[in-house]
């Protein structure tokens, strides 16, 4: 109990939790998770390949901008440990942008999609950030010109493709 | 009994839930460290078991606190979702470029007068 942050970085903890309402059914939100059709609108705009049966593999592809940059082609890996379509996602997810993210070895992210009303649903992703403090500071950074953008600017550019098919 | 009277999330409860300095402190002891409990949260402040629950329930419905069971424990989350998409409507659009000018002015200004603090007399 009463962890501080290891890294001691502000605001960073072990766990964390987003929650978000998006007008859109569940089988919709569950592939704009899974698919890469889907998850190249959004966020880091990567293709993900995701084997969505215990023990699968889950990979997240880096963009071609990212490959400019010097980035591997995947940037992100795990392995699935549940998948309940379209309510319950569980995954290992791990990022490889740099040695020190890959050092820091997999942590768990758990996405749970709920539907709380006529045609809206709650999607909440909890991430289980034990032992990986750099991880945990870059998924709670807020967007910035440098494309560090954590959970909360994802889930908000989901909800956006979702609900209107732009992005921001 | 009914948790959300309306599931989706408006921006004028965040901003009613924001529009209170006892809720503000709340939010800033849970972005130091997340997923404490009300015991913890009620330590922090002067004030009731109640009177603190009630603060919680309102920055709940307002999407901008989450809780979630561990063992027997209520944990409470700062989920910033809601506060990132308030943002991106009301303040991104209105502030960027005016407030980067201003901030190249402020630092210009503070500049100058560091620089003239340091002249000899």
């Amino acid at each position: 109990m009463a962890t501080e942050s290891k890294a001691g970085i502000a605001g960073v903890t072990t766990t964390q939790v987003y929650e978000v309402y998006i007008k859109a059914s569940a089988q919709a939100i569950w592939d704009a998770i899974t698919s890469p059709e889907w998850t190249v609108k959004y966020g880091y705009k990567g293709a993900v390949e995701f084997d969505l049966r215990p023990g699968g593999a889950y990979r997240a592809h880096s963009t071609e901008a990212m490959r400019s940059f010097g980035l591997p082609d995947v940037v992100v890996d795990g392995v699935v440990e549940q998948a309940i379509p379209p309510t319950k996602l569980v995954h290992t997810y791990r990022f490889l942008f740099s040695d020190a993210n890959k050092a820091e070895g997999f942590t768990r992210v758990t996405w749970e999609i709920e539907k709380v009303g006529p045609g809206f649903c709650r999607l909440t992703v909890v991430h289980e950030l034990e032992g990986a403090p750099i991880m945990a500071n870059m998924v709670a950074s807020k967007f910035s010109e440098q494309g560090a953008g954590g959970w909360a600017w994802i889930l908000s550019d989901m909800k956006t493709v979702l609900e209107t098919g732009k992005t921001m | 009994m009914v948790t959300y009277s309306e599931p989706v999330v408006d921006d004028d409860s965040v901003f009613k839930a924001l529009a209170d300095p006892t809720r503000r402190f709340l939010l800033d002891l849970l972005f130091r460290r997340d997923g404490r409990t009300l015991t913890e949260l009620e330590s922090e402040l002067a004030m009731t078991r109640f009177g603190v629950m009630k603060h919680l329930r309102v920055l709940e419905r307002a999407g901008i606190l989450v809780t979630r069971r561990a063992g027997r424990e209520k944990l409470h989350f700062l989920n910033p979702v809601p506060i990132r998409m308030i943002h991106d409507r009301w303040i991104d659009k209105y502030t960027e470029r005016r407030v980067s000018a201003l901030l190249e002015l402020k630092t210009e200004l503070e500049a100058k007068a560091w620089r003239q603090s340091r002249k000899p007399a």
